[in-house]
């Protein structure tokens, strides 16, 4: 899956890294680290981190394993 | 100018008549986001103003920048981080959190997922052949409370003396002196003494023989901070065992009880279990078991929404008033546990959020998704139900229900 | 219907927008045109192959070893039916026919067109030695999965040439992986010209706090290799050497505005000028209709620092430029929304979350208002002519959004009320910026409104 987070926003409340600390890592007290695209086997996990995060911050693919892939043209 | 003395809206709110269904109040309450009240605190009901100030450096949650002193409980010597500020709330807060979460501790909560959804089936389990049950004492007080205990290493057996102090002691957070019999305070300050003795007890016992519990690393640990002396490990268990006990309990309750009032969105989530994530955050925001934090000081002047609160000021944070502001949620007062950027405000906001947070929702999580799998055909016998008697941390006292 | 209504109504119904840039500001513009209603056709043209993906994480998790270059694909908020022309660059913009032309001679029609071309690395200017094994940039997918590779073989050092964001970085990233590292740096510290000189001496302490060589005030000269064409080591104007088989040059970006040259556009190194609402300006200073631009590669005024043209490469900017610039493009002048968000940023270095809002170079003078420099656990004020104007946080950003609102109401510099934490020797010093500053003076604004329909300045103090 994919995962990007808005670190502008992101206060460091560590909410995610709480719920998925397979995805999501505290680099310090306050500075997040992540891995934009964790195993599906964590998506539970990721899915309970971005609803928690308080400054809904964490953005899941809202495409759910639908092809995202962009059809691309060659030149 | 939104600054007005409006007197008689948060006396209502207070009252226990109000306890079932505050929320009109608190709409008629935001019509003043800061209420200047008689005695000269003030009141803020809305989410622009209720973020803005937790996250105003100049808001302290040190009872010693209060220029009158509370009527309830006086100051502790050694206030626990809730009622510090930086830099000593931080420190405490990182030597506590160095055990229970990250950066230090990442996967304890997320690894207690087996064990709970252990010991929520384990109270269900004692639920079957019985006609009627009290959501409240047969289920969302015992699990919580097994968790909490577990974690900290507080005996559970004790809980029968432990429990009764924590009651006192919540009972008297709001005492006022106008209404309230003296009674109550004294029982507060009382239970209090006794908490911190028994813990202090515990503290001593795990100096000698540490287990892998909270306690014995907060009494044994050497951190980058250093260590808490036994009177702060004191009151940090303090306040965690309180937290741990008074505030889950509400939420899986209030979870009953508004999917029992919604029967359409329970059996959306026994088809559709993922849906439970979400729809936590939504009981968070729309039925908090935290409804006020009941003061902060102004540590300087403050100007919010045009009022300048002065210095010394008493300050009271409806949370949940803010978390049912139309001017920040559509149609606020809907159960909508599809609602995007829910950003309420149940567990506060700033540096001061709840330090149980991820845990508090697990356990929510957990215990909602198994009643609501396992307990057949639930039917509330009383709606609304009775109430606690706190206004601050707020939930049913009992909830009965049939089952099967 | 007003006749221009109805022409709007069938532009979304029927128009052609055109995005040329298909990276974050892009394929957000892509989404935020699908949710304003667009129905009409929608090209995006980029010249890297495959998806958009984003770049923050190629100087940090990337480089750590901990995920690999290839997995920071962006998420979709959305599905975007859109025809992606991907793997080719545009080589030019024909206003007055409306048409992208590609390199490879397609021509692309537009009723509306997008720019969001972003910023390249700045390459060693001398390309013999740019061309050395070992020497990289770090811009794109393919740039950090070279160095990521080179990091995970073990250098013996490696010697990164400018300390801003993006080379303080990739230093704290080789003392964590017990890599040895030189930064070289021509300004008197790391983060100085972003920041300042209080905090670049803060940054300098931090980073050889952690064992980096921090050498500051030089300037690398040249760049040595071996027969085998491998870097093996720098020259430094200071007539020292550093023997290093890696080095990392990180002296910022150049706009990718040249396929733009002749389309009568006002760009210029800092790209392209635009009104606060993401149209672009032509070279006579007119605000084009039907051009629009966004993210890195934009250039626009913002009301609260003195209607200055202000660009940033920040993240956050890129995406809500792109939304600005999408919701703009699908209505009328009246419902147009202006740009006004405060610019915010943050670097992750030395296990340190650093955050800024506003514009740091527009001040005067920086004042600690909260917290411990030493502890490297602070909040510092910064502020120009008596009012507020950026903040910046070390392991401290649950405090910034108090600053932003101070920011957005002209507050008065320095803070009169006392916090808490504050520190009590705290005294403002001169801000004290290497290169030219964005100064001037004049009355001055504040935002009001929090939705992006209602947010708009009113004169602070007529
Ligand atoms: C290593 C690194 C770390 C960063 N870290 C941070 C951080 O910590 N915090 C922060 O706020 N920001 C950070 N940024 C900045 C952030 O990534 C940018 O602000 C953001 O990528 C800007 O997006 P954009 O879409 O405007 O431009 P870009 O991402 O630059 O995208 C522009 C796209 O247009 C393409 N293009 C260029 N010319 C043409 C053409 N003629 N035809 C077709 N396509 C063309 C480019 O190849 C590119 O794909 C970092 C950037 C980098 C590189
Ligand atoms: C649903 C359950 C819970 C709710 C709604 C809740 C709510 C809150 C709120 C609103 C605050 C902020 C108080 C303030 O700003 O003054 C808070 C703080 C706190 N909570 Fe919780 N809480 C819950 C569960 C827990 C649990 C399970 C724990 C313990 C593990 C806990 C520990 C704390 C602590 C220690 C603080 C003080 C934090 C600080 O001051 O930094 N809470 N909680
Ligand atoms: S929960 Fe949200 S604010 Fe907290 S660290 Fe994670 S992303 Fe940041």
């Amino acid at each position: 899956m994919r995962v990007v987070v808005d670190l502008s926003r992101c206060q460091g409340y560590a909410q995610c890294a709480f719920l998925a600390p397979d995805a999501f890592r505290m680099h310090g007290e306050e500075a997040l680290m992540y891995d934009p695209s964790p195993d599906d086997a964590q998506r539970e996990q990721v899915l309970r981190a971005a609803a928690a995060c308080p400054v809904q911050a964490i953005l899941v693919d809202r495409l759910e394993g639908r092809d995202a892939a962009a059809e691309a043209m060659r030149s | 100018m939104t600054m007005t003395r409006t007197p008689g809206i948060l006396p209502r709110i207070l009252d226990y008549s109000a306890r079932a269904d505050p929320y009109p109040l608190y709409a008629e309450l935001r019509r003043t986001p800061v209420a200047l009240q008689e005695d000269g605190s003030y009141v803020i009901s809305t989410y622009r103003e209720l973020t803005a100030l937790l996250h105003d450096p100049h808001l302290s949650s040190d009872i010693r920048n209060l220029a009158h002193p509370l009527p309830g409980a006086g100051r502790e010597d050694n206030p626990a981080f809730l009622n510090l500020d930086p830099p000593e709330h931080d420190r405490m807060r990182r030597m506590a959190m160095r055990h229970f979460g990250p950066p230090h501790t990442p996967g304890l909560v997320d690894g207690m997922r087996p064990d709970m959804t252990a010991v929520v089936n384990g109270l269900i389990d004692g639920l079957q052949g019985r006609k009627q049950i009290d959501v409240v004492d047969d289920f969302a007080y015992p699990f919580p409370v097994t968790v909490i205990c577990h974690l900290l290493g507080v005996p559970r057996e004790d809980e029968p003396r432990f429990h009764q102090w924590v009651e006192a002691l919540v009972d008297a957070i709001d005492y006022n002196p106008a209404v309230d019999p003296p009674e109550r305070l004294q029982k507060g300050m009382q239970a209090r003494a006794e908490l911190r003795q028994y813990l202090g007890g515990l503290v001593e016992e795990r100096h000698s023989r540490p287990g892998d519990d909270i306690l014995s690393k907060l009494a044994t640990d050497d951190g980058p901070d250093g260590r808490m002396t036994d009177e702060q490990i004191i009151s940090t268990a303090n306040l965690l065992l309180i937290a741990g006990h008074e505030t889950t309990v509400n939420l899986i309750t209030n979870g009953v009880l508004t999917l029992l009032r919604h029967p359409q969105m329970l059996q959306r989530l026994r088809n559709e279990p993922g849906l439970i994530i979400r729809l936590v955050e939504e009981l968070l925001r729309y039925e908090p078991p935290v409804h006020i934090i009941p003061w902060r000081a102004a540590y300087s002047d403050i100007t919010i929404a045009d009022t300048t609160i002065p210095k010394g000021s008493q300050i009271m944070l409806m949370l949940a008033s803010g978390s049912r502001d139309p001017d920040r949620f559509h149609d606020p007062d809907r159960f909508d546990p599809d609602r995007q950027d829910n950003q309420h405000l149940g567990f506060g906001s700033g540096i001061h959020l709840c330090f149980g947070g991820p845990l508090a929702r697990l356990e929510a999580q957990i215990a909602i998704t198994e009643f609501v799998r396992r307990v057949d055909n639930p039917r509330l016998v009383a709606d609304p139900p009775p109430y606690r008697r706190s206004p601050i941390l707020r939930g049913p006292l009992h909830l009965l229900v049939e089952q099967g | 219907m007003t006749s221009r209504t109805e022409a709007l109504q069938t532009f979304k119904r029927e128009g052609r927008i055109v995005i040329v840039g298909a990276s974050l500001a892009g394929l957000r513009a892509a989404e935020s045109l699908r949710d304003e209603g667009f129905t009409g056709s929608l090209t995006v043209i980029g010249d890297e192959k495959g998806e958009p993906y984003d770049r923050p994480p190629l100087s940090k998790q990337v480089l750590t070893g901990w995920v690999p270059a290839e997995a920071t694909t962006l998420p979709r908020r959305r599905e975007v039916d859109a025809q992606w022309l991907l793997g080719v660059p545009a080589s030019g913009l024909d206003v007055a026919a409306g048409l992208v032309r590609l390199a490879d001679g397609r021509e692309v029609p537009y009723d509306r067109v997008l720019i969001a071309t972003g910023v390249r690395a700045r390459p060693w200017p001398h390309e013999a030695e740019a061309a050395l094994d070992g020497v990289f940039v770090v811009r794109t997918r393919e740039d950090a999965a070279g160095l990521r590779q080179r990091l995970a073989d073990g250098p013996d050092r490696v010697l990164i040439i400018g300390a801003g964001f993006t080379g303080s970085e990739i230093a704290s990233i080789c003392r964590e992986r017990d890599i040895p590292v030189t930064v070289a740096e021509l300004g008197p510290g790391p983060l100085v010209g972003a920041l300042g000189a209080m905090i670049g001496e803060i940054a300098s302490e931090m980073q050889r706090a952690h064992g980096v060589d921090l050498r500051t005030g030089v300037k690398v000269t040249s760049l040595e290799g071996d027969e085998q064409g491998r870097l093996r080591r720098a020259h430094l104007s200071d007539g020292s050497t550093v023997d290093a088989d890696v080095a990392v040059v990180a002296l910022g970006g150049i706009r990718n505005t040249e396929w733009l040259q002749g389309s009568g556009l006002a760009v210029g190194p800092w790209g392209i000028a635009a009104d606060s609402g993401c149209r672009a300006m032509d070279l006579n200073g007119l605000i084009t209709d039907d051009v629009f631009v966004a993210g890195d590669v934009a250039r626009c005024p913002h009301p609260v620092y003195e209607y200055r043209f202000i660009s940033l490469e920040h993240w956050v900017n890129a995406v809500e430029q792109a939304e600005i610039a999408a919701h703009n493009m699908v209505h009328l002048q009246a419902d147009r929304w202006p740009h006004l968000t405060i610019p915010s940023f943050w670097s992750i270095q030395f296990g340190v979350n650093i955050k800024s809002v506003g514009v740091p170079t527009f001040a005067d003078e920086v004042v600690i208002t909260q917290g411990s420099v030493a502890e490297r656990r602070f909040v510092a004020t910064y502020g120009y002519q008596g009012r507020v104007t950026a903040a910046v946080t070390f392991n401290n950003a649950k405090w910034l959004d108090h600053y932003r609102k101070l920011i957005e109401t002209a507050a008065p510099f320095p803070p009169p009320c006392p916090t808490p934490d504050q520190p009590v020797d705290a005294k403002p010093v001169p801000v004290d910026f290497p290169g030219p500053m964005l100064l001037a003076q004049g009355a001055t604004v504040v935002v009001t409104g929090h939705d992006p329909d209602e947010r708009r300045v009113t004169a602070a103090r007529p």
